[in-house]
């Protein structure tokens, strides 16, 4: 995305654009990432309420993966995961690169 | 038609503030200032406004909530002295950061320690970089003036910045003088229906205020409030005119009092230019070539109108009524001094520290400063550019 120059901004630090958050790529602060394994979810959607960054894909209320643009780590998710083995796990972002 | 009034500075300015009727107002009460608002809070406990005022806790809440209401889409106004103001400083430089028109009067008072509550421009001059407009009045028919216009001045959409009308504490704000008020339907025409650029309360074009600005745009942000300062002279001196087409009294960025042919000038904010005034008066009928240079419009600075303004003085005496601890100077003099840098000036120039904690300023310290201009002009550059005016020492 091109940054715009002074003269092209709204004044003031004002957004006049609601909802444009979603523009802004937050997961590249990330420490650990989230990893979901579709085998042991149940779907009960508690990473979907839980979620402060309304990370948690779902589609016709089923959990479809994770937005990792958005993720920023925090691990709730993995936390509020109900089942046993849990369905989201945390991992160093630098373990999973690294394979 | 205008009414003849005796009123004190403070009260002045809450007569101001009457009659434009803000739709918020939040202070705190602090010394000189709190006679103002005392005043005002009458005013609406009469039901003669209807601006809705909250009583906060401290300044840095009054700044807050008038932040706040300015957002919502209010006209909002505060008003503090001293210690407030700095209690107040990080709400202040929001305020003007996010381009909020606000009026705040500012009763000067020496800011503490030791603690002292008479004027001194210590206050004023601490937020200077701010990002404020600051207009300096030299009696109570100026605060009056100054309030009015800084409506209009805050609000024009080229500059949208808050403003600052500072008046000396006590010496103006607790002395009655006679002044000339405008009728209620004349200022309520001249303030007009306020028309905010965005509002929080707009739920149709839902938006954001005060976001996180890092390196990708805070930069681009503070390039436009330099913008919006390099508007604010025309505007100002725009509405000052307009307001002498309604007032009789049309106002400048600087006030030149006999300053044409002047060889040996005096520059000043605030009160004591009414003092400069007499003496000048008595040294001119004498044949002497003095004059003053008022700067009403601090900031944005003139530099320009100034430097031209004095630039052929013979010698230049800058009074300053704050310090600027370590500086060279203090800070009208150092702006004064950066003002002549490249006019060709050869003018003796010399810093006059004054009044500080509200230590009077008399008619024979300003005689004494004109003569010490005229031996600075005999013997060239003064090699003690910093003096004191009734300094014990």
């Amino acid at each position: 995305m091109r940054e715009k120059t002074w003269t092209e901004i709204p004044i003031g630090g004002a957004i006049e654009e609601a909802g444009n958050a979603d523009a802004y790529e937050t997961g590249s602060w990330r420490t650990y990432r989230p990893l979901w394994n579709e085998e042991t979810c149940i779907h009960c959607l508690r990473c979907w309420v839980a979620c402060p960054d309304s990370s948690i894909l779902i589609s016709e209320g089923k959990m479809t993966g994770i937005d990792l643009e958005h993720c920023k780590g925090c691990g709730i998710c993995a936390f509020e995961c109900p089942v046993d083995p849990k369905a989201i796990e945390m991992k160093l972002e630098t373990d999973v690169k690294n394979g | 038609m205008s009414r003849r009034l005796i009123l004190t500075g403070n009260d002045a300015a809450a007569e101001a503030m009457r009659q434009i009727d803000p739709d918020v107002v939040a202070a705190f009460p602090i010394t000189p200032q709190t006679e103002l608002m005392h005043k005002f809070a009458e005013h609406v406990a009469d039901g003669e406004v209807k601006a809705e005022l909250v009583l906060v806790e401290s300044e840095h809440s009054a700044m807050s909530a008038t932040v706040g209401a300015a957002a919502a889409g209010a006209r909002s106004m505060t008003a503090t002295s001293a210690n407030g103001l700095a209690l107040m400083w990080e709400i202040v430089y929001i305020a003007a950061s996010y381009r909020l028109p606000i009026v705040m009067p500012v009763v000067n008072r020496a800011l503490s320690g030791p603690i002292n509550i008479h004027c001194d421009h210590s206050d004023t001059m601490g937020c200077r970089d701010t990002g404020w407009i600051q207009l300096y009045s030299e009696n109570a028919q100026e605060v009056y003036d100054n309030i009015l216009q800084a409506i209009r001045i805050a609000e024009s959409p080229e500059v949208l910045l808050p403003v600052m009308v500072t008046f000396d504490g006590f010496i103006i704000s607790h002395t009655a003088e006679v002044l000339e008020a405008l009728e209620d339907d004349i200022v309520t025409k001249w303030v007009g229906e306020y028309d905010p650029k965005y509002t929080l309360l707009d739920t149709d074009n839902p938006m954001t205020f005060g976001p996180l600005d890092l390196q990708d745009y805070y930069f681009e942000h503070k390039r436009q409030q330099m913008e919006a300062m390099r508007e604010a002279p025309a505007a100002v001196k725009k509405i000052g005119k307009l307001y002498g087409e309604i007032s009789g009294r049309q106002y400048e960025l600087i006030e030149r009092y006999q300053l044409d042919d002047a060889e040996f000038v005096v520059v000043a904010l605030g009160s004591t230019c009414g003092t400069a005034k007499v003496v000048i008066d008595e040294l001119r009928a004498q044949g002497k070539k003095v004059g003053l240079l008022k700067i009403r419009c601090f900031r944005p600075f003139p530099e320009t109108e100034i430097a031209e303004a004095i630039k052929n003085a013979k010698a230049i005496a800058v009074l300053d009524r704050s310090v600027s601890f370590g500086a060279p100077g203090g800070p009208v003099h150092k702006e004064i001094k950066a003002a002549l840098f490249g006019t060709g000036s050869t003018a003796g120039l010399v810093n006059y520290v004054y009044g500080l904690g509200g230590r009077d300023i008399s008619m024979d310290h300003i005689k004494q400063t004109f003569a010490d201009l005229e031996t600075i002009a005999d013997s060239g550059t003064p090699t003690d550019s910093l003096r004191f005016l009734g300094l014990r020492e």
